[in-house]
């Protein structure tokens, strides 16, 4: 059993690419979710639209890297609207339903075979990072000496991740302070009241899905620079769920929420990984064969994280940051 | 000192003398459904509302006096918060027009409802729990500059605002006694709590007409008896209040004009005691034959009745 590579792999998984597309999903979320209460199930379609904007217009179109950029957030914000204006007037359930819908199509429209020409079909799209890449300041493996490293492009996405997360969490806090995040806190505790103090509560819902939906972009943008390629499978359900989890770790309505549930999340799943990996292999291992085989090892870690995820939600059901003195109210 | 945040007992004379004019206004008022009023703040003409084969409201026409309180009464059932929806914005009629100060609210939005000086609350109060009494308070103000998205980032533009409206809130909490509380969740307040600090929100608007659905509901004797000094407080100091109640009680007490609904309709109208006398009501609110004896005739013919309804179903059968 090699612990320390185990840790530094770990380690290196917590605070690598994966966790920086996450927060920033789950940081889009807390805006929908965890401060206007609206159900987003669909974050990995405004995920894709971003993403697929940039790969498809500088492999596809052969425009600039910075245009895609531009013209993946705006596609998102459109996309919020025709996600909005049909569900936010009605109950909070249709939103879940349509955005989880919507993010399939999505999904399932880019890697047709009817539009494989601009978007690659299943095999997706690459050679589209390079206008990222030439800036990459950082050559070789760099990290922590003695811990952990990366490689030089990894850490270069690293980087300008973690200060869109830093940036992104500076939004939400400054936004979520203001009288506007509190008129987005009320809606989540009751639209009705809030309709009848003369706000108009469908417009503050609009600004609040595509403002976290912005977020979800920037995850998108992430997703794609991380492989240096785009596909279908990249998108799927999943991602949408993972990011849920990883905000109710963090604690929901909590700005930092969104970061240190993606460290702790991507720290235990690729440490569960190791672990079973490392303990059921050799002449020897520690779980013996009739109990677990290598490749039972590389899925079991889901099921503890299930459980991991059970034990929080019992024992600390508000997650890491949260008050429990809200969620007492509930129980009123 | 804004003028909606001083005690009742301190009202200046001239909203004295307006309140009671008001009042006056009403004495030449007939007694009788759809009346005209003086100075009416709010109309409604032929409002129309069915759930499929139900007609929840019919209110042919109905003023509501400006600077006085006026209750809306009537049997469970008698489409008083409907009636009420309907006039806020938060459901649609079928049908008909109404007006607040001369401006039809027809396909009004509840939110340019509020807006326009009509405040609503609600009969299961709805206090926003997760969010603390100053909190609740604050919400309640309108045309913030830091609702906005484009300046709320940007505490300057609003800050000063939101110390004035601190202030507001912090004086109407003292006046509501819930300055205590100004830290807590809402959500841990108690039933007579949430409903003082529901009206106390919506003063933070400075409505001109405030509409409470059964401010009573669930209040113990204690608090009621401060609850109707705050609402008459609301009158004292020019507001105009319209409400749904059940507690006679209360309603006699406070109220200066007495609206009564009965299946939908505007069955009487006028001064509390009046209203309370009038076989209309009575019978509305006990069945017209409340006060006939049942006999052992009746007894008999009714039970020979059932009994024959029920063979003829079995026949059919």
């Amino acid at each position: 059993m090699d612990w320390q590579s185990i840790l530094s792999l770990s380690v290196q998984q917590a605070f690598g690419p994966t966790a920086v597309i996450y927060c920033l999903a789950a940081i889009g979320l807390n805006v929908h979710f965890g401060y206007t209460g609206l159900l987003n199930f669909g974050q990995a379609g405004f995920m894709a639209v971003a993403g697929y904007s940039v790969a498809s217009i500088v492999s596809t179109w052969n425009m600039s890297f910075w245009l895609g950029i531009l013209v993946g957030l705006l596609l998102t914000v459109v996309l919020a609207l025709i996600l909005g204006v049909p569900t936010l007037r009605l109950r909070a359930d249709y939103l879940a339903i349509v955005t989880i819908a919507a993010a399939e199509i999505i999904r399932q429209t880019v890697g047709s075979v009817t539009l494989v020409d601009y978007f690659g079909g299943q095999d997706g799209l690459t050679g589209f990072i390079d206008s990222f890449r030439n800036l990459n300041p950082y050559s070789g493996s760099v990290g922590i000496p003695g811990v952990t490293a990366w490689s030089s492009y990894d850490f270069w996405v690293m980087t300008v991740g973690w200060v869109m997360v830093a940036l992104s969490c500076v939004v939400v806090w400054l936004l979520m302070r203001s009288p506007w995040g509190r008129v987005l806190k009320s809606i989540r505790e009751d639209e009705d009241a809030v309709r009848s103090l003369g706000k108009n509560v469908y417009s503050y819902k609009m600004q609040s899905l595509v403002i976290g939906g912005l977020f979800g972009a920037l995850a998108g943008f992430a997703t794609a620079l991380r492989s240096a390629a785009i596909g279908p499978s990249f998108f799927a359900t999943d991602i949408t769920f993972f990011a849920y989890t990883v905000l109710l770790i963090g604690g929901a309505a909590r700005v930092l929420g969104p970061v240190v549930g993606s460290v702790i999340f991507w720290f235990l799943l690729s440490f569960l990984g190791l672990f079973f990996d490392q303990a059921t292999r050799g002449s020897d291992p520690l779980i013996p064969d009739w109990i677990m085989s290598p490749t039972e090892a590389s899925l079991i870690r889901f099921i503890f994280l299930g459980l991991g995820l059970m034990l929080l939600m019992i024992f600390r059901p508000q997650g890491i940051f949260g008050d429990r003195r809200e969620l007492a109210l509930d129980a009123r | 000192m804004p003028a909606d945040t001083r005690p009742a007992s301190a009202t200046n004379s001239s909203d004295r003398a307006d309140a009671g004019a008001a009042q006056q206004g009403l004495a030449d008022v007939a007694h009788q459904p759809g009346a005209a009023k003086p100075d009416p703040i709010l109309v409604a003409d032929h409002v129309v509302r069915n759930f499929g084969g139900l007609t929840a409201v019919d209110v042919a026409h109905v003023e509501v006096q400006r600077g006085v309180i006026t209750a809306l009464i009537g049997p469970n059932g008698a489409g008083k918060t409907t009636f009420f929806n309907l006039l806020t914005g938060f459901d649609r009629p079928d049908s008909g027009e109404w007006s607040f100060n001369g401006r039809s609210l027809d396909k009004m939005p509840a939110y340019k409802v509020a807006r326009m000086g009509m405040i609503r609350t609600f009969q299961l109060t709805k206090v926003l729990s997760k969010l603390t009494v100053i909190e609740n308070m604050r919400v309640g103000a309108v045309g913030q500059k830091g609702e906005s998205l484009l300046s709320a980032m940007f505490r300057p533009l609003w800050r000063s605002q939101e110390r004035s409206n601190t202030e507001k809130a912090d004086a109407l909490l003292e006046r509501f006694l819930l300055i205590k509380k100004r830290e807590d969740f809402a959500g841990s307040l108690s039933g007579g709590q949430r409903k003082l600090l529901e009206v106390a929100r919506a003063l933070m608007a400075d409505p001109e007409l405030v509409m409470l659905d059964e401010p009573m509901a669930g209040v113990n004797p204690a608090l009621k008896q401060s609850l109707l000094g705050h609402v008459k407080s609301l009158r004292d100091e020019g507001r105009t209040v319209l409400f749904v109640e059940h507690d006679m009680d209360m309603v006699r007490d406070i109220s200066d004009w007495v609206i009564v609904m009965a299946q939908g309709k505007v069955v009487a109208e006028g001064p509390p005691d009046a209203v309370m006398q009038d076989q209309r009501v009575i019978d509305a609110y006990l069945g017209a034959h409340h006060d006939s004896e049942l006999t052992f005739e009746d007894e008999q013919r009714i039970i020979a009745e059932a009994e024959a309804e029920l063979a003829r179903r079995e026949e059919k059968k």
